[in-house]
C-alpha cells in the first residue's frame, strides 16, 4: 500500500503530509518546554533568593557554539541533497551527528562535576529545574542522534529508490534538530547567565 | 521551497551568514553578562538577544520566512497555547479561593472575664 502525499503536496493544505505532521509535533514540543519554562519562572519569582554563577558559563557557551554549528551542518546536509551531492550530504550529516555527540560529552562532564560536589537535584530548587530542563533537552539530542544514525545507516537506502522522499525526510529531521537548537538558545541564558 | 540549484546555492550563502551571526550574538550575550548589569536589565538584554537568535533559526534554517498558511496557522495556535502556559501560573498569586473575605473580629475572645 502506498502512503499518499509523502512527496507531492496535498491539494487542500499545499503541503506534504510529513511536513504538516512534523510541525504539529513541534507545536506539542513547544507546549512541553513551555510548561517547564513557566515552572522555572514561577519558581524563580517565588524564591527569596536565586543562585548566580553556579554553572560553568564557558562550557555552556561552548555547547551553544556546538549546537549552532550542528544546525548549520544539518541544513547543509539537506541543501546538498537538493543539489544532488550525496557525498557532501553524508559528510554534513556525519558532522551533525558528531557535534551532537560532543554536546552530550560536554554535558556529561558538567553533570559529573556537579555530582562530585554533591549538587544533586535535591540540593536546591535551582538545581532541580536545571536538571529537569537540561535532562529533557539532552533526551531530545539523543532522539535526534538516533534518527540521524538511521539515515546514515539503513534509512540511506531510500536515496536510491525515492530521492525526493528521502530529501523530505532529511528536511523533517532538520526541522526537529533546529528546534532542539532553538530550545538551547533560550536555555543557555536562562540557566547559565541570569 | 526552492528546487532550482542556483536558488539553493544562494540559500547556502544565507545559511552561512546566519550561522556566523548566531556565533557573534552568542559572544555578545556572554560579553554583556560579564559587565554585571542590574538583574532586570540583564534579563531583558539576554532575552532580547535570545529572541533575535531564535527568530533567525526559525526564519532561515526552518524556512519559516516562506512557508505555507497551514504551518503559520499551526504556529499561531502554538503561540497562543504558549502564552496561556506563561500566563496561567501568575493567577496562582492572585486568586482568593479559600481566603475568607469577611472575618469578624474575635471580640468576645478578648473580652475580660468577670
Amino acid at each position: 500500500m502506498n502512503i499518499p502525499y509523502t512527496v507531492e503536496e496535498r491539494p487542500d493544505t499545499g503541503l506534504a503530509n510529513g511536513k504538516l505532521g512534523i510541525w504539529l509535533f513541534l507545536a506539542s514540543e513547544v507546549m512541553l518546554f513551555g510548561a517547564l519554562f513557566s515552572t522555572y519562572i514561577i519558581l524563580r519569582v517565588g524564591a527569596p533568593e536565586w543562585p548566580h554563577g553556579e554553572l560553568n558559563v564557558w562550557l555552556g557557551m561552548a555547547n551553544t557554539f556546538i549546537l549552532i554549528g550542528s544546525s548549520v551542518t544539518m541544513v547543509m546536509a539537506w541543501a546538498s541533497l537538493k543539489l544532488n551531492d550525496w557525498g557532501k550530504h553524508r559528510l554534513y550529516l556525519i558532522l551533525t551527528f558528531v557535534l551532537a555527540g560532543v554536546f552530550l560529552v560536554n554535558k556529561y562532564f558538567e553533570y559529573a562535576d556537579h555530582v562530585r560536589r554533591g549538587e544533586l537535584p535535591s540540593h536546591s530548587t535551582f538545581l532541580a529545574i536545571y536538571y529537569t530542563l537540561t535532562g529533557l533537552h539532552g533526551i531530545h539530542i539523543i532522539g535526534g542522534m538516533i534518527v540521524m544514525a538511521y539515515f546514515m545507516g539503513p534509512g540511506a537506502r531510500m536515496w536510491k529508490t525515492n530521492r525526493d522522499q528521502f530529501t523530505n525526510r532529511i528536511e523533517y529531521t532538520g526541522l526537529y534538530w533546529h528546534f532542539v537548537d532553538l530550545v538551547w538558545i533560550f536555555l543557555f541564558p536562562v540557566l547559565y547567565l541570569l | 521551497m526552492h528546487s532550482d540549484p542556483e536558488a539553493i546555492k544562494r540559500q547556502v550563502r544565507t545559511y552561512m551568514m546566519v550561522g556566523a551571526a548566531l556565533f557573534v550574538f552568542t559572544v555578545i550575550t556572554v560579553a554583556v553578562n560579564q559587565v554585571h548589569l542590574a538583574v532586570p536589565l540583564a534579563i531583558t538584554v539576554a532575552l532580547i538577544i535570545a529572541t533575535m537568535k531564535g527568530s533567525m533559526v526559525a526564519a532561515v534554517f526552518m524556512h519559516l520566512s516562506h512557508e505555507k498558511m497551514w504551518i503559520y496557522g499551526a504556529l499561531v495556535l502554538t503561540v497562543l497555547g504558549f502564552l496561556i502556559l506563561m500566563t496561567v501560573p501568575s493567577f496562582t498569586t492572585r486568586d482568593s479561593i479559600g481566603t475568607p473575605t469577611h472575618v469578624e473580629a474575635p471580640a468576645a475572645a478578648h473580652a475580660p472575664a468577670h
